[in-house]
């Protein structure tokens, strides 16, 4: 049943909506446009919102400083590594507990997120001790390896959820038809999840992208991700604001087109099986 | 070859035992059709000797070699789902082909096999569409494709009728009887409905809460029925039974008398059996009568000729020699 909305509720709520999306965009609106100021201006009080003088050089500043693209390059290395060795994992481990589960599936499943709930720098200690001894700190492939563990029970909670969505007729459709496990797996269950697989992949790109903590404790120089690289110049010395904010424009720019140009596998993938 | 045996197999889901012990020996070539109400183990059965379901206890042979323990897809053997269980991603030929290049068959001999299906089948027109573009008859025609290309000792099927509307039920009946008797494959086919398995079966094994009440041909099990149950079971519609001293005239606990079996009169004191009408349904070739008797409603089939009103007084005589006698634990006398 249509529900009669009047003009003026319709214009109200509009109003609204777009208000709430303004105040939760500003942030990132403010560091775009400061990051076109010079030092001077980004501290101005009244502060201006366009800015006066349109400037390049707090881009050219901070590549100067430190070098962005090194950053990036271990970013990139870095979220889609460790979320494709996720995925591999992930896929047989979700493919077993969503077609073939035992009664302890349920609690494997809890005490998978429940690893997500305790606050990381619990396990900080020993982990950086770990890492000391096996000569991982500071390294691209020691980060993909952490940001792998930390992203899996994600992972696998949201291709276990797309896997139940998968009529398991069909998998036994095709085990009659003689395909042994890996062709199961790969002919059928894959392809049939490829908009959940997509969007997993997606969501936790931008989950290991956005990481922060791991990355500044385990890294110094050499395996800095861009979470590193933008904070290295939130320090207290010196006046640093709109070079802050070209350095985080710069570094959320890749994960935002990202964001933009696949919104709508995101979406898709996210809400998939939820309306039959 | 694709003779299955079956050898006290047993099956539990945990503490539920859904199929106590059933021996079964089903010849090679045959049509066998595993009926019985819901619940009542049929599409277990027909899972275990697939194998997507492991027995608790029990062998199961297939041409005589034990293969209780081997995964479905080293069986040999295809299967028909109710749901037709096809890969939304692939294209009816992909479909029908897949099994094939399972079996890494050559693709020129895969190309030569899925066109003879298809023509077989009359899906030449859809091999390059994908399973939602076809009807519900088509789907199931694409999936029965994908059975008999791969040559299996034996197909399964697995209420595959039940999702198609009443029309094209009839229809695909009579093209897996006739393919049965193209292929001469064992077939193995679970229902619910009676009237597809007396329609299509050579034998029909009856079961009733996880154990065999009856395995015999369809005349068999209509004409010697083994017990109350199966009595009750075949025939549509269902027989009627008269308990007490009416039975007891005949020496039995239950006796029962099926609806075809009955002559009527409108005459008073021409029948033994007297009774009002209820309702009468006229289906056009037959009309079945439910009468109230002094034993009970009882149900009469009569030919679609002649016209009965509410109310109407009726005499009805069973026929005695198609009298079915029981003893008090439903067996039959």
């Amino acid at each position: 049943m249509a529900r009669r909305v009047s003009v003026q509720t319709r214009i109200g709520f509009t109003v609204l909506a777009w208000a709430v999306a303004l105040l939760l965009f500003s942030p990132i609106l403010w560091t775009v446009l400061t990051a076109f100021k010079t030092e001077a201006e980004a501290i101005a009080s009244p502060p201006t919102v366009l800015p006066h003088s349109f400037t390049l050089d707090n881009f050219a500043a901070v590549q100067e400083r430190s070098d962005y693209i090194k950053h990036a390059i271990n970013s990139i290395i870095v979220s889609f590594g460790s979320t494709i060795l996720g995925l591999v994992i992930a896929v047989p481990a979700s493919w077993a507990m969503a077609f073939s589960p035992t009664r302890r599936t349920k609690d494997v499943l809890m005490w998978m997120l429940s690893t997500k709930m305790m606050p990381a720098v619990g396990v900080l200690i020993p982990i950086y001790l770990i890492f000391r001894d096996l000569r991982l700190l500071d390294t691209v492939h020691g980060l993909t390896i952490i940001m792998t563990l930390i992203n899996l029970p994600i992972i696998i909670w949201m291709l276990y959820t797309y896997f139940k969505e998968i009529p398991v007729d069909i998998l036994e459709a095709a085990r009659m038809d003689g395909a042994e496990l890996w062709n199961e797996i790969v002919h059928v269950l894959v392809p049939m999840a490829v908009p959940g697989i997509a969007s997993t992949l997606l969501l936790n790109v931008i989950l290991a992208w956005n990481e922060a903590f791991w990355t500044i404790t385990l890294t110094s120089g050499r395996a800095g991700t861009l979470t590193a690289f933008i904070s290295s110049f939130s320090s207290p010395q010196g006046l640093f604001l709109a070079k802050l904010s070209a350095a985080s424009l710069l570094a959320i720019a890749p994960i935002l087109l990202l964001g933009w140009f696949s919104q709508k596998q995101l979406v898709r993938g996210l809400t998939f099986g939820a309306v039959k | 070859m694709g003779s299955i045996t079956l050898e006290h197999v047993n099956k539990s889901f945990g503490d539920v035992q859904v199929i106590p012990d059933i021996s079964l020996e089903i010849r090679d070539g045959e049509f066998v059709v595993f009926v019985g109400p819901s619940g009542c183990g049929k599409s277990t059965l027909l899972r275990l000797i697939a194998g997507l379901e492991d027995t608790t206890r029990g062998k199961i042979l297939l041409d005589g070699q034990d293969f209780t323990d081997a995964p479905p897809a080293r069986r040999g053997l295809a299967m028909v789902f109710q749901s037709y269980a096809l890969y939304p991603h692939m294209s009816v030929r992909d479909n029908i082909a897949f099994p094939l290049k399972m079996a890494r068959t050559p693709q020129a001999e895969i190309d030569r096999k899925v066109e003879y299906a298809a023509r077989t089948l009359n899906l030449g027109n859809y091999l390059d569409r994908r399973p939602r573009a076809l009807s519900g008859g088509q789907r199931q025609r694409v999936a029965i494709g994908r059975a008999i290309v791969r040559e299996p000792k034996a197909f399964l099927f697995d209420e595959p009728l039940s999702n198609l509307d009443a029309a094209l039920r009839v229809n695909m009946r009579l093209e897996i009887t006739e393919l049965h008797q193209q292929l001469k494959t064992t077939m193995v086919y679970v229902t619910h409905d009676q009237v597809e398995a007396m329609t299509m079966a050579d034998r029909i094994v009856v079961l009733n809460a996880g154990t065999v009440e009856q395995f015999g041909s369809p005349l068999e099990l209509y004409k010697k029925p083994a017990n109350r149950f199966v009595a009750g079971f075949i025939g549509s519609p269902k027989m009627n039974f008269v308990e007490g001293a009416e039975a007891g005239k005949h020496g039995a606990h239950s006796i029962g008398v099926r609806p075809e079996h009955f002559t009527l009169s409108t005459t008073p004191g021409a029948g033994t059996w007297a009774g009002t009408v209820m309702v009468a349904e006229q289906l056009g070739s037959d009309t079945f009568l439910h009468v109230q008797t002094d034993l009970g409603l009882v149900t009469v089939r009569t030919d679609g000729e002649q016209t009965f009103r509410h109310g109407q007084a009726l005499f009805l005589t069973p026929d005695p020699s198609r009298i079915y006698k029981f003893d008090a634990a439903g067996k039959a006398i």
